[in-house]
């Protein structure tokens, strides 16, 4: 009981990075830019949160950092994936390697080390809530967790309320659905994509700012380590619905917390397998749903507006 | 002109000497007429005639280059389908622009609300905004589900949606293009209801028509477009269809093309009972008709009246639902593209661009581009630069290409040429069969008199040719018979004699009985 | 503007664009950061010219880059959007490491093209996969193919724990082929082997299959216009498959180099990302087999330089990455400023 309880805590704080990326990719890809580049992106939230959290000892400009400098890297995707109209699929592509090498040089520089890693920041504490911890099961899952893990917990209900409940929502919603339509009745599809992908972007900062400042609390270069691209598999395998991000999220988590419990028990059971569960299944499901598939149908189409 | 008696008042809209030109082409020539308030007008002409162009103008959607607009007796300018709504000019296109994930309501509401910092931003009140959309559609009779996705909806049921899109943002002026294409007879007969109730309220309605049975039965006014030029001007209850057939064919003979008089041979072709259709909408129906060797068919018709789907079930890329086609007796229907081609059937398609050529591709590669891996083109497993150069370079100057090299790009020469490639390399097979649809579309008069003469010259080897085509002139003057399609039927046939061209105007426009 | 002139331009011009580019932003970051470029940029240079080694180093890199990148090219241009080749790499390497280990009674002649032959098999297989999931089903080969990476991933880290972890099981790889499958060096003094000359060929093979013959010329017009090619017969999911599997081929033939060729041996973590770096090596000459030679060997080039220039002048070599995405991003942009500006 116990094992599940602290397996299920540990599930949650590995989603919530996931969480934040996911939600973040649902809705540009909601509004049809798909962008390959979630990795790079979560990278740059790393290190930022993590140079600001070991120069000035505050976590809160770190990850507040974080979500503006990764921002100002979706401005540039959009920029060129909107205006230039440049293949997206490229783009992201090159954002993963400009990521990657920017984050470890950087990393190199600022506390010249070679060696890859470097010194700890404070973490973020665990943040109790009195009574509510102490009920059984969910409590210690729910109720003691850090900061981050609690607005990710709030950021999904209110990513969906947004998404399905609000014009602007539905605005976002048309847009990668039919760009022409959107235009028609008045919106600029030109601002929505902007707007959507800079908010992306800023998302997968936070969650790469979460892993030193919450997780490791230090920085390891590639530390994300594909969490990236898992995201973009939790965004198919949600059916770009920010509800079931938390799920799907929750589910990648739970195998991660699972394979490194078997790993230090040393058990020499495959937990390889478990590892690629997730994209199995992801697979699967995109096979069983094709005919109903939930994709935005001018998901990394160009839009250019017509005579 | 006739003289009417409406002068006095004053009219919902009037567009005066309205010119626009794409290139040399003038679509709109010193277009003018008004529309009431509370009338159904109507805007007949063919395709080409300039009636979508200057109602997009309307729309906002272009720009003329002369010439004014007035709504309400004021003159205004109108730069995006935008300002057109907000002065309550609303439209309906062809092509809907509906989101299909999305409900009615909310394509509805879709635009209309502020997207941050405001009440209405919020959409949690989905079932009084539901409400609210169904009693704006319910107070002109139109049956909506606002909670239905839109893409569970029949196109007739997504039609009223974008009426209701329009109604609901206040519009007072209402533009239908070509609204009863995709309809069933019922639908349309709805579709007319839900007209009478708007006009009774007050709106104005222009309803853009080749069909002719629907203008006597649901308009007041008429404006017949010819050639980008307004032709005619009529009470509804004033004219007949005669009259207004003859007003949008009737035309001085341009065309004069030197012509032997044909000797057809075997019948090469038959096509019978050729049924498509697609989700309930019957696309062709019961089609029936044969084609000799020497001799050219012509399908007239306006344009989305089946002849498409003729051409691409005759080319094999879509499947009939019924029907044969057979070719010197062997059914092609179930067979591929490339074993309808090697059956000796040739294809010059509707649009050069996107289905005839690879734009990419170099003059020469688009000339082998159906026979690329046969010999002598290809010689142990490789492709024959050589031999592909050299057939380019004849076909070039035997079909006059004007291209400096048969290694450029093909985007780079004009439409006339690029239409020549194709031609070129289908005629060269020397087919059984040649299927020409919208041959000379786009072209100018000089690469359009020479594809006529290269059409005809097939004829006299003995090709069968089919032409499908929306240009009537070019039909009556290439056609030894002449076919009118008509909502997926064949409803006329006749020869090509310049007495029948109002015959066929009827045909075309849906009267049937003379 | 001439057509010759365009081609030029567009192959030659602005892709050393993108590169001058590139490294102008790399040299303000050296600055910014406080480094001499100079002695930087000198120390790459020595790190790829300097002496045979390091040369050598340069082309055993840019090995598995051109045989990953040919491949890519073909898919590409097929319009197959193959974000896979990681995956591919490792099935292959997978594959031609099993051979490798079982049919040890092989002579070299024998043994080692069979092993190759498995590899490409294998990474042919991994990316047909995805290309038949996106005939039959319509999913998005972007999305599969990464999905597939993972796959392909954990499972080469299943076997190097289980079935073909060595014999010592200590440490989480396969026990070393024997010499017999081993890919010999052509010079004594440095590390490259003969499997640069199968990219090579492998690149010029991609090339004639692309421009030369009827295979070719029908992926490249589904690549620029699927419709026209229905029109004209052409058979376009067949294509599609056909290119995935000939990309997917090409980089499982990479991996299987890289063991019997470098490695030695099948491990966690073979590939440092070539399965993505083979991407930029494709899109920046424009996805030409034959230009990924020479694309493949300069980041070949970089890589191996970015270790010197480490190690000489204490700059992180990971510069290198930064250097690849700058080229591409600006690539890229300058690619669609010339296409919105009138040339198209």
């Amino acid at each position: 009981m116990e094992l599940v309880g602290s397996l299920l805590q540990a599930a949650l704080r590995m989603a919530t990075p996931l969480i934040y990326a996911a939600i973040g990719e649902t809705y540009s890809e909601r509004a049809g830019l798909l962008n390959l580049g979630i990795e790079g992106l979560m990278l740059i939230g790393a290190l930022t949160a993590y140079t600001i959290a070991f120069f000035y000892q505050s976590i809160l400009l770190g990850v507040l950092g974080a979500a503006v400098i990764a921002g100002f890297f979706g401005l540039l995707f959009a920029f060129t994936t909107v205006t230039l109209k440049a293949n997206q699929v490229i783009i992201g592509t090159a954002l993963n390697l400009i990521g990657l090498g920017m984050t470890s040089y950087v990393h190199r520089m600022l506390f010249n080390t070679l060696a890859g890693s470097s010194g700890n920041v404070k973490v973020l504490p665990i943040i109790r809530v009195p009574i509510l911890k102490d009920i059984p099961l969910i409590g210690p899952v729910l109720f003691e967790q850090n900061l981050l893990v609690y607005i990710a917990l709030l950021l999904v209900p209110i990513a969906g309320f947004v998404l399905f409940k609000t014009s602007l929502g539905l605005a976002l919603r048309a847009v990668g659905e039919h760009p022409k339509a959107t235009a028609t009745a008045g919106l600029s599809v030109t601002r929505l994509r902007y707007g959507a992908m800079i908010f992306a972007a800023m998302m997968a900062g936070i969650g790469g700012a979460y892993l030193p400042v919450a997780h490791a609390n230090t920085f390891v270069e590639n530390m994300v380590a594909g969490r990236g691209f898992i995201a973009l598999a939790i965004v198919v395998f949600a059916r770009w619905n920010p509800i079931n991000v938390l799920w799907a999220s929750l589910l990648f988590g739970f195998t991660f917390a699972l394979q490194f419990r078997l790993q230090i028990a040393n058990l020499r059971v495959a937990y390889q397998f478990l590892q690629i569960l997730p994209y199995v299944v992801t697979l699967l499901t995109m096979v069983v749903l094709r005919g109903q598939t939930a994709q935005p149908k001018a998901l990394a189409v160009p839009y250019t507006e017509q005579v | 002109m006739m003289a009417l008696d409406h002068d006095h008042i004053l009219p919902r809209l009037e567009v005066r000497d309205i010119c626009k030109s794409f290139g040399s082409l003038r679509a709109n020539d010193h277009i003018s007429f008004r529309v009431l308030p509370g009338e159904v007008h109507c805007l007949l002409g063919e395709n080409g005639a300039g009636k979508t162009t200057v109602m997009n103008i309307v729309y906002g959607l272009y720009r003329a280059d002369q010439g004014q607009i007035f709504l309400d007796g004021k003159p205004i300018t109108i730069r995006s389908p935008h300002e057109a709504i907000a002065l309550g000019i609303g439209m309906v296109h062809q092509h809907f622009m509906l989101v299909p994930t999305l409900t009615v309501a909310e394509n509805v509401i879709m635009g209309t609300r502020p997207l941050f910092f405001s009440r209405s931003s919020l959409l949690t009140n989905m079932m009084e905004i539901e409400r609210e959309v169904k009693s704006v559609a319910d107070k002109y009779g139109l049956k909506v589900n606002p909670s239905a996705l839109v893409s569970s909806l029949s196109v007739g049921e997504q039609q009223r949606v974008e009426i209701v899109k329009a109604l609901y943002r206040g519009v007072r002026l209402l533009i239908l293009d070509e609204p009863t294409a995709v309809l069933t007879p019922q639908e349309i007969q709805e579709l007319f209801n839900t007209l009478r109730i708007l006009v009774r309220d007050g709106l104005s309605v222009i309803f853009i028509s080749h069909k002719l049975n629907e203008i006597m039965a649901i308009g007041d006014r008429v404006t017949v477009l010819r050639d980008g030029k307004v032709v005619g001007e009529r009470l509804v209850s004033q004219t007949n269809p005669q009259e207004l057939a003859e007003l949008m064919v009737g035309r001085e003979v341009k065309l004069i093309v030197d012509k032997k008089s044909a000797n057809p041979g075997e019948v090469m072709l038959i096509v019978e009972n050729l049924s498509i259709e697609d989700h309930g909408v019957k696309l062709l129906q019961d089609v029936t008709f044969s084609v000799r060797s020497g001799e050219i068919v012509g399908i007239a018709g306006v344009d989305g009246n089946g002849q498409r789907e003729l051409a691409l079930a005759l080319a094999g890329i879509i499947k009939p639902s019924a029907g044969t086609i057979k070719l010197s007796g062997v059914n092609l229907v179930g067979k591929s593209p490339a074993q309808i081609f090697r059956a000796g059937v040739c294809h010059i398609p509707e649009d050069r661009q996107t289905m005839g050529l690879v734009m990419d591709f170099s003059v020469a590669e688009n000339f082998v581009l159906k026979n690329f891996s046969s010999p002598p083109f290809v010689r142990h497993g490789l492709l024959h630069p050589k031999e592909i150069f050299s057939y380019a370079s004849r076909l070039t100057k035997q079909f006059d290409v004007r291209t400096p090299s048969v290694k450029k790009s093909v985007d780079k020469l004009s439409g006339g040429n690029q239409q020549k490639i194709v031609l070129g390399r289908e005629i060269d097979q020397k087919p059984k069969l040649l299927i020409a649809m919208q041959p000379t579309r786009g072209l100018d008069v000089g690469a359009t008199e020479y594809i006529h003469q290269q059409l005809l010259a097939q004829r006299d080897r003995g090709a069968a040719i089919l032409l499908i085509s929306t240009e009537l002139e070019e039909i009556m003057a290439l056609s030894d018979r002449i076919l009118v399609m008509y909502e997926g039927r064949i409803v006329g046939e006749t020869s090509a004699e310049r007495s029948n061209i109002e015959q066929i105007g009827l045909w075309m426009a849906g009267v049937t009985v003379s | 503007m001439s057509d010759v002139r365009h081609e030029l331009w567009r192959n030659f011009v602005v892709p050393v664009l993108a590169i001058i580019f590139a490294l102008a932003v790399g040299a303000l970051i050296l600055t910014l950061t406080g480094y001499n470029v100079v002695k930087a940029y000198g120390a790459l240079w020595q790190g790829v010219f300097g002496s045979k080694v390091n040369v050598g180093e340069a082309f055993l890199r840019s090995t598995p880059l051109i045989l990953i990148g040919a491949g890519i090219a073909i898919a590409f241009r097929c319009g197959f959007w193959n974000i896979g080749a990681e995956g591919q790499f490792y099935a292959g390497a997978a594959a031609g490491t099993f051979i490798a280990l079982t049919f040890v009674n092989l002579p070299s002649w024998a043994g080692i093209p069979i092993a190759l032959v498995i590899g490409f098999v294998a990474g042919a297989f991994w990316g047909a996969l995805a290309g038949f999931l996106k005939v039959k089903f319509c999913l998005n080969e972007v999305v599969t193919t990464i999905m597939m990476n993972y796959i392909a991933v954990g499972l080469v880290g299943y076997l190097v724990t289980g079935p073909m972890q060595e014999a010592m099981r200590e440490n989480p790889q396969t026990d070393e082929i024997i010499e017999s499958f081993v890919i010999g060096r052509i010079f004594p003094t440095s590390r490259v082997h003969y499997g640069f000359v199968i990219a090579v060929a492998v690149a010029i093979i991609a090339t004639i299959i692309l421009f030369r013959t009827p295979l070719g010329y029908s992926m490249r017009a589904v690549g620029y216009n699927p419709e026209a090619a229905r029109h004209a017969g052409i058979n376009v999911p067949l294509h599609l498959v056909t290119a995935a599997l000939l990309s997917g081929g090409s980089a499982g033939l990479a991996g299987a180099i890289e063991v019997l060729g470098v490695t030695g041996r099948l491990f966690e973590n073979l590939s440092p990302g070539y399965g993505f770096e083979g991407i930029a090596v494709s899109l920046l000459v424009n996805n030409h087999p034959l230009a990924t030679i020479i694309s493949g060997l300069l980041f070949g080039a970089l890589g191996a330089g970015s270790q010197v220039m480490q190690l000489n002048a204490r700059v992180p070599a990971v510069l290198t990455f930064i250097i690849q995405g700058l080229i591409i991003a600006f690539l890229i942009s300058f690619r669609y400023l010339d296409k919105n500006t009138g040339n198209k």
